[in-house]
Parts: C-alpha cells; structure tokens; sequence
C-alpha cells in the first residue's frame, strides 16, 4: 500500500520542483536545441548566407513533424486509420493564404507571427465539419469514408476556383508588414524560427492532449470501443473531439506550409500527402509519442537529401516502410523502446559487439541492393536524362555486366552472412533479456 | 410499495426467427443480491445484453427506479447507474491497470470529454482510482499492461471498472468462470464486499456461489422464466430441479 501511495504522489507531481520537470523532458530540450543550432552548421561566413537548401529541409521538418503527430492522433492515439488527413493540412493552407492576402490587403489586421492560428482553425472547422460524417463509423468503414473524403476534397479544389484557385493554387506573400516582434519574414530563416516555435508549442500541446481525459478515453476506445461504453462514455464522442482536434493541429502545419512557400496547390490536400502522413508516423512508430517525430525526420531526409543524389528515393521509402511493418511494426520508436529496460539495467554494453557483427553483413546488403536500384535506374531514366553513374571518381557503366555481378555477389553473399548474423544476435539479445529477468527475479 | 432498482415487463427478444428471451418479467428490489441461474443457451446473458443497452428489445420494456431505459443506448444506460462486467473479460489491455480502473471513474467524476484537466494533477480522482486498486488487491500490478494479467487478475480487474462509475445497479456476468475453487471463493468475498449496499443481479453457473451470495434466486430457463425465490424455496422447487439443477442439489 505505501508503495502504491508514493507512486501516486510521484503521478500527482507533488513536491516535484520545476528544475525536476526539466530534467525529464531532457530530449526534448535537446531537440529544441539542435533545431535551434542546426541551420548555423550550414551557414556560409564568407557569404553571411543561409543554406537555402537546408533551411528549406528543416523547415519542412518542423511541418512534417506536426503533421505526423497530428496524424498518430488518430492513428496511433485513437485506433483510427485515415487516408485523408492530408485534406486539414491543404484546407488550413488555403485558408492561410486568404488570410494572409487580407492582412496585406488591410482587412485583417493580424500580425504574422498569429496567422497560423487562422490554418488551426480552418483545419478544426473542416474537421468538425467533415470529422462529423467520418467519426460515425470506426475500423475499416471510418478508414474508407476518410479515402472518399480525400477524393471529395481534391476534386473541389479543381471546381471551387475562388477559394481554391483552379490548378494554379493561391499564392501570397507573407510581408504583410505586421509583426510582434519587428521582424520583417523577408529571410527563410526568420519563417523557420517562427517554425520553430510553433512546433514546439504544436508539439507541447499534443503531448499534454495525450495526458487528458479525452486522450486517455481515446486510448480506451482503440483497445475496447465497447466497454468505454460501459464506462459511460459515448465512443463515437470520444472519436469526434479527437479527431477535430487533430484537424486542428494539421491545419497549424498547412499554416506554416503556406508561410514557408507563399504558395498553397491542391497537392497539399492529395492522396500522396495524405500517405505521407501515414509513411512517417509508421517508419517512426504509432505506439511511441516521439515517435512520428522520429518518422517526419527521417522521411523529410530522404525525401530532400536522398532525392537530390537518386532519382529512386521513392524506392527507398518505400522498402523502408515494408521493412519497418515486417520487422517492426512498432517503428523506430518501438525498437528504442524495446532498448530501455536494457539500458536501465546498463546490459546495452554486451549488445554493442552484436550489434557490429550485424552492422557489416547489413551495410554489404544495403549497398548490394542500393546499386541494384541504382543500376536499373540509370538503365532506364537516366539514361533518358543523359545522366552518368558516378561514384567519386569511377564512373559505373550499368550495360556492362562487372557492376551486375559486384551487386549480385554482395546482395547473395551480403544476405547470407547476415541470416548467420541475425541468428547471433537473436541468441545474444535473449540471453541479455534473461539475464535482466533473472536479476529482477532476484531482486 | 417502493420502487424496484430494476424492472423488467414482459421482455422479447429474438434474433431473425430465432426467439431467445420470450416474456420475461422480472422485479429486481433495490439493495437485494439476485442471481439469476439456467442451462446454457437460456438466454441469461442476452437478457444482460437487452437490460445493459447493448441489443435492443424485440418488445417489452425495462425500467431502471421507475424510469425507462430500453431503447437507450449503453452509454446513457451507464450514465444513469447500471453498470455490467462481461462473460468474456473486457478491459482496456493496452492501459496499465491503474488507468484501467481510472478511466472506469472518469465520467462518472464529470470529466466528461474534458482535454483541459491533466490527469496527473487530479488529485481526488487519483486518490480513488488507488483506493479501487486496493479493493480489488491489484495494487501489485497498478501500472502493469491489463492485458498481461493473470485470468483471476484480469476477472477482479473487470469488475472493479465495473464498480467504478460508483452505479446502485450492476450486472455481472458469470464473475467467477473458469476460475479455480480457490479463486472463485476470493471473488466471492470481494463481491459481497464491494457490492455492500447496491443491488446486484448476476449470472452464475456455480450453484455454491450462487446460494452463497444471493436473496433471490431467478431461474430462466430457454428464455422464460420458470421459477423466482429465495434461495432455499429454489432449491426445494421440483420444476426446478427437473429443468436444471438435478443431480446437482440433490
């Protein structure tokens, strides 16, 4: 029983001094950090310029993480698969745009630094709106209304000019020469720090939502929608606000969509933003808060970094995304998670020499593979586009059979070695568990 | 004459042609421990699921003190003090059990759909979720996953979300099945504890249970109602034991 009580005060956070609380939400403060930092490891003193390309990637990063998380909201919070959550972060664009255009032309007297409140409520108008139709069912018929709703929406924006306008999209211009601060958003990087701070506060607020009742309640009615019933709570209620409330937030990343490219089309409403979504909250893990954070990071990356060195990137995405869901179904996130009680029980150490034994069979597959692709690619598209394959200074000829048979030897003989690999790791990682069991046994 | 908690007039239900529940009435007074018993395929859990809001009536009508509930849905059924556990456990098996038993008390505290209380910080709500843990004697593994309970574990767990809401009435569904002897005394014991005050109506198939625990005795049998009493005039009635009890009492 006293146990139990001091876990309660620990819960109630009594006697817990702000300094504690800070400690605790150490990765946080560091990602805060490195965002902050990260745009000045590519800046050019010479020049006194910003990376254009970097300060573009990151801040669709900050975008791509609210959208995620808005996204796992759903999906991974509340149990509910959408195909169509792409259509909150196109409609807060657009509505952005039109409350921008008004700020400049003086009708909306609002400083810049508040327009994406205006996307947050547009994407919670639409979802209430829309998430009233959807919300009525669950499981694969909620699933397939938000697909018809995707559809719906895009082909709207090609029929209803004056708000979406037609193919061309709404353009705008985010000097509206009004902000808190004195800062005139003529810079991409003074928009990445206001980025920056609404991802923060975007990411703060999801976070604590997941603390809350309805958060609580929304976790209920994904592992037993029939007994939060019976618990007096009305699931589809439950599924409504929650999903409201994730329009809201993917309205707020359209909002910063629409700041960073002064540019809203109806791509930011498709089906391919919407699989999007569903691509990094998956890579990165549902079952883990952080873990469509991890997700928007990475597939951010691949999307602006590798695409500028392939013309495959898509390929790779998506192997990733079926390697994650065979091997991983919990994510980047799940596969840290599953690391912790190991590294409470300082047992990470015995796994580091498994690890590397995985690592070098792993990398000989990964680049077998990655030249495969490569190869076919430059066969195909690449050679329409008159493109060489280069590596540093060797040029690879993909109609000679040498390259073929380098990527065969290291896919075959790489696979192999790693099947053995896997084995031993597998043998070395239960023998890590059962030693921390047997300890807490003891203990 | 008081009003019973619970009352039921002349219930049908059928599913297609199949007719399950063929005109039950049934008087449940409030503050009594009813036990209603019947071979397999009786219909004492459909007529659970038709009182709890989770089928509709075929025809008929149930009122909770004095006021109807048919036609409502489980939610509103809850909300207005009928609680129910399930034949087949039905917990939240991804939540650790503390907030199992925390999301049982949730609405009936007036949190509602609230996303601007954080959880932590209610302190009254936190205090009665640890107390329902004790009462159930499943402080050991508040903050386990429900799922990864043992079946006895997850059979208290369920019945203290069902006791949460803090309902008069509550329904439970064969508490103590698939339990061993020992286990289903525990349960009894803690049954009678928590249930102290409210009225109960259970399903049971163990005849030990039952004439331990109820006041009345209820015996349904392919889905009518052939005998209703005390314990020891059930348990005499010869219809009854010819219908189902048999070798069991004698």
């Amino acid at each position: 029983m006293s146990e139990g009580l001091v876990r309660a005060a620990g819960h109630t956070l009594v006697g817990e001094g702000v300094a504690d609380r800070l400690r605790r939400q150490w990765p946080w403060l560091a990602a805060l950090a490195v965002a902050l930092i990260v745009p000045w490891l590519s800046f050019d003193w010479t020049t006194g310029r910003h990376s254009g390309f970097s300060v573009s990637m990151l801040s669709q990063m900050g975008i791509m993480i609210i959208f995620a998380l808005s996204y796992n909201m759903q999906m991974g919070q509340a149990g509910l698969l959408s195909f169509g959550h792409a259509v909150f972060l196109g409609l807060g664009g657009y509505v952005t745009a039109h409350a921008l255009n008004a700020a400049r032309s003086g009708t909306l007297p609002v400083p810049l630094e508040l327009t994406p409140l205006a996307g947050g409520l547009g994407g919670l108008a639409f979802a209430i709106l829309l998430g009233y139709i959807a919300t009525k069912q669950r499981a694969t018929a909620f699933a397939m209304i938000t697909l018809g709703i995707g559809e719906l929406v895009t082909s709207c924006a090609l029929m209803f000019q004056t708000f979406f306008g037609g193919e061309g999209g709404v353009s705008t211009n985010r000097m509206i020469g009004r902000s808190l601060v004195g800062v005139s958003y003529a810079a991409p990087i003074q928009v990445y720090y206001l980025i920056v701070v609404w991802t923060a506060m975007a990411v703060a607020l999801m976070l604590l939502l997941t603390r809350t009742p309805l958060g609580r309640m929304a976790n209920a009615c994904r592992d037993n929608f029939e007994r939060a019933q019976f618990v007096g709570y009305d699931p589809r209620m439950v599924r409504f606000v929650q999903f409201s409330l994730s329009g809201f937030f993917a309205g707020i990343a359209g909002a910063l969509y629409t700041l960073t490219y002064e540019i809203v089309t109806y791509d930011t409403l498709s089906g391919a933003m919407s699989a999007n979504a569903l691509l990094m909250t998956y890579i990165g893990g549902v079952g883990v808060f952080a873990g469509p954070v991890i997700g928007a990071v990475l597939v951010v990356l691949l999307q602006s970094w590798v695409s500028l060195l392939s013309n495959s990137w898509l390929v790779y995405a998506g192997v990733l995304f079926i390697l994650m869901v065979t091997f991983a179904p919990g994510g980047i996130g799940g596969l840290v998670m599953m690391h912790q009680p190991i590294w409470r029980a300082r047992g990470l150490g015995r796994l580091a020499g498994p690890y590397l034994r995985l690592l070098v069979p792993g990398l000989l597959v990964a680049v077998g593979f990655v030249l495969v692709i490569e190869l076919c690619s430059f066969l195909t598209i690449g050679a329409a586009q008159g493109k060489t394959f280069s590596l540093s200074r060797v040029t690879i000829e993909p109609r000679t059979p040498l390259p073929w048979a380098v990527a065969a030897v290291l896919l075959v003989g790489g696979g192999l070695w790693l099947r053995h690999a896997v084995a031993g790791f597998a043998a070395a990682w239960h023998a890590v568990v059962d030693r921390i069991k047997a300890a807490e046994t003891r203990a | 004459m008081t009003v019973p908690a619970l009352r039921l007039t002349d219930v049908h239900k059928s599913f297609g042609p199949t007719a399950v529940i063929m005109g039950v009435s049934l008087d449940v007074a409030a503050g009594s421990r009813h036990a209603i018993i019947g071979p397999n395929g009786a219909g004492k859990t459909t007529l659970f699921n038709l009182v709890s809001g989770r089928f509709p009536l075929s025809a008929g009508h149930i009122e909770l003190h004095g006021r109807r509930i048919d036609g409502l849905a489980p939610h509103e059924i809850t909300r207005r003090g009928l609680s129910r556990s399930f034949q087949v456990t039905s917990i939240f098996s991804r939540l650790s059990v503390f907030e199992n038993v925390r999301c049982g008390l949730l609405w009936s505290r007036g949190y509602r759909y609230s996303f601007w209380h954080l959880l932590a910080r209610e302190r009254r709500l936190n205090d009665a979720a640890e107390r329902l843990l004790a009462d159930v004697n499943l402080e050991s593994r508040r903050d386990l996953p429900a799922g990864l309970l043992s079946y006895a574990e997850q059979r208290a767990l369920e019945i203290g979300i069902t006791i949460a809401g803090g309902a008069d009435t509550i329904l439970l569904d064969e508490p103590t099945a698939g339990m061993s002897r020992s286990e289903a005394d525990h349960a009894v014991a803690l049954i009678r504890r928590i249930t102290a005050g409210k009225t109960l109506v259970m399903v049971e198939h163990d005849m030990s249970v039952v004439f331990d625990l109820a006041d009345v005795v209820t015996v349904l049998v392919y889905g009518e109602v052939i005998a209703s009493g005390p314990p020891a005039e059930i348990r005499a009635n010869r219809a009854v034991q010819d219908a189902y009890l048999g070798a069991e009492v004698a």
